[in-house]
């Protein structure tokens, strides 16, 4: 691993620590501390979008243990986030679970659905892999509309119940953000750690040659699914995530559409980083407020009807050709470029 | 009786299933890419049609040549802009441009069309409801059924007899050893867009008239044919429509005698145990691989 100089591991302890120098210590506090005041001193509009990105930077994460770490890819993202999030929603409004209980049964249940889904990954992979997990996207939210419509409302949109923290009620976005931003930053803390463990190693070693891993004694079924099982359950847990933070629930939040943008969120961001996956999750977050800001201000150019349908194109209009030039120009993604930027600062004033 | 019925249309229908199904498997063979974009490319093909039919007031025939010509010039920048750059990318990276590449076009039909259903004036194609013992068939069925076997056996022709359609052929069988015969690969490359989306909006036309364009749904209904390529095998032109054909034909028979609502999701059904039980097709090779 690269170090930087003058950064010397005398002890297996120092060694291993994901934190190694004293700035980096100050910094992590500093934020960490820095997000617990946060919510007094934003509005609540920029709140709820902060809540949203945290709960995409959950879902993405787990994608990328899938598809960035182990080299799966998978266009079934969203429908995972509805299992979890109509597992939460059936627990908590049919049989009276409250948000602390049905959590864990929901992600689960979100984990156990994506490892069916990963089966077929004994067989295949590549692109037939992206088949399956195309078929998965379709059949859970038929699943979702058709099987139970008594339990989980059909299409229609089910509210739910605010959960309570020791008798306190979360109603609030800001209440919300605390709950959100705690799994967030357990989730970014496990995943980075799951990357450089035993596990990790064998995702990339299957990622980059599944033959050659299995020769070298990886039992490649098991960690494929393991890795299935990993990013499904992140995905359910985003799912759980997602219902509090709206308040209900519809099927129509988890469509094959928000797959492809958890998709291209990584890509943007950076296959198999940490980091660039936070990066490429709020970059794509602030693109559509971007293109939310652009669209009215083209449609004024033109007559109403012709403007209104300009606001509702220019979002995945934006997103497709954001993805595209940067699989063209920059296919390692922004943490590519973070890395870059962070030689620069080290090695200044020389340029090698 | 009412199962001959739903065979009809299952066939009928099966045949733009068909048409799509070629269409992938045409670009796939030549290039190793799989077009997951083919819906959104496939509607644009039936809007343009769609606008020089309502907007222009062309007559039909000389509307859907207008619509292959626009086709030709999208395909052709979709393969120079968009594929050429990442050409011998992994599959991911390849994958992912083609879905970008469908987010792209289906925000563009968005301002453009809007996202409202637009349907074609009614009995566009001529004839009338054919009725032969107790089975029905719309006439925009059968036309369409009709046009996409004319399709195949253009298809064949060029693919058999023409120095063009023969050099697809070779370099759908290796890069290397046809570039070492002589052969413009690029150029071929972006011959294969050009008919692959010609089929894709001819396929569009076909589909709009029956169903209405929306840029949310029709995409939709052509995903559909994925499991047919799977189910044909991927490198196979006549898997491609025999499995379209298979496809059309459960649909429309569950739907039909068991319930609308299974037969919405039996081709999705179909792939998943075509994935699991015998993932390279019916006529695919099956792949070998070295370390």
């Amino acid at each position: 691993m690269w170090r930087p100089c003058g950064v010397l591991d005398d002890t297996y302890e120092k060694d291993i620590a994901i934190i190694r120098t004293r700035p980096q210590w100050i910094i992590t506090g500093l934020s960490l501390f820095s997000l617990i005041f946060l919510p007094m001193m934003v509005s609540g509009y920029v709140l709820t979008t902060i809540n949203l990105t945290a709960v995409c930077i959950i879902s993405a994460l787990g994608l990328n243990v899938l598809t960035g770490l182990t080299g799966q890819i998978s266009l079934g993202q969203g429908a995972f986030m509805g299992v979890g999030g109509y597992s939460m929603m059936v627990l908590m409004n049919h049989f009276g679970f409250s948000f602390w209980l049905a959590l864990p049964f929901s992600v689960l249940n979100a984990g156990f659905l994506g490892l069916l889904f990963g089966l077929p990954s004994l067989r295949i992979k590549g692109f037939y892999l992206a088949m399956a997990t195309l078929a998965a996207q379709f059949m859970i939210p038929w699943a979702i509309i058709y099987i139970r419509p008594d339990l989980t409302g059909g299409t229609s949109t089910v509210s739910i119940q605010a959960p309570s923290f020791f008798g306190i009620s979360l109603t609030t976005q800001s209440h919300i953000y605390y709950v959100i931003m705690f799994f967030t930053v357990l989730i970014i803390f496990l995943v980075r750690n799951l990357a450089r463990s035993k596990i990790g190693r064998a995702f990339v070693a299957i990622r980059d040659n599944d033959l050659a891993a299995e020769i070298m004694g990886v039992e490649i079924f098991s960690y494929k699914l393991l890795s299935f099982f990993i990013c499904s359950l992140l995905a359910g847990l985003a799912g759980c995530l997602w219902v509090i933070w709206m308040g209900a629930i519809n099927v129509d939040s988890f469509t094959l559409h928000e797959s492809i943008w958890y998709l291209g969120m990584i890509i943007v961001g950076g296959l198999g980083s940490i980091p660039g996956t936070i990066f490429g999750v709020i970059f794509i977050r602030a693109l559509e407020l971007f293109a939310q800001f652009l669209g009215p201000l083209i449609a004024s150019y033109f007559p109403d009807a012709i403007g209104a349908s300009i606001k509702n194109g220019i979002s995945p209009f934006i997103f497709g050709l954001v993805i595209l030039l940067f699989l063209v120009y920059e296919p390692r993604g922004l943490a590519h470029r973070w890395e870059i930027t962070k030689h620069f600062y080290r090695r200044w004033p020389f340029s090698f | 009786m009412l199962t001959l019925q739903f065979l009809t249309t299952g066939i009928l229908t099966g045949g733009i299933y068909a048409l799509i199904a070629v269409s992938i498997v045409l670009v796939y063979k030549a290039t190793r890419i799989f077009n997951f974009a083919v819906g959104e490319l496939l509607a644009l093909g039936g809007y343009f049609c769609y606008s020089l039919v309502v907007w222009a007031h062309f007559p039909l025939w000389l509307a859907i040549i207008g619509a292959m010509l626009m086709a030709v010039i999208v395909g052709a920048l979709v393969e120079r802009l968009v594929l050429r750059p990442l050409l011998s990318q992994p599959t991911l990276t390849i994958v992912m441009a083609t879905l970008a590449l469908s987010s792209l076009l289906s925000g563009l039909m968005l301002m453009i069309w809007s996202g409202y259903v637009v349907t074609f004036p009614r009995n566009l194609l001529p004839g009338k409801t054919l009725i032969i013992g107790d089975v029905v068939m719309s006439n925009e069925l059968v036309w369409a059924f009709g046009i996409a076997m004319v399709a195949f056996a253009i298809l064949a022709y060029f693919f058999n007899k023409t120095k063009t359609g023969l050099r697809m052929r070779a370099v759908s069988e290796d890069h290397e050893l046809s570039m070492s015969c002589g052969i413009n690969i690029t150029l071929i490359f972006a011959v294969t867009w050009i008919l692959a989306v010609v089929l894709g909006s001819l396929s569009g036309f076909l589909l709009g008239n029956r169903l209405g364009l929306t840029p949310a749904i029709t995409p939709l209904i052509a995903l559909r044919a994925f499991p047919a390529v799977l189910f044909g095998g991927l490198e196979s032109l006549v898997g491609a429509v025999v499995g379209g054909l298979t496809i059309g034909i459960l649909e429309s028979l569950v739907g039909g005698l068991i319930d609308p609502k299974y037969g919405e999701i039996t081709p999705y059904i179909i792939l998943l145990l075509v994935l699991i039980f015998r993932p390279e097709g019916l006529f695919g090779l099956k792949r070998i691989e070295r370390i």
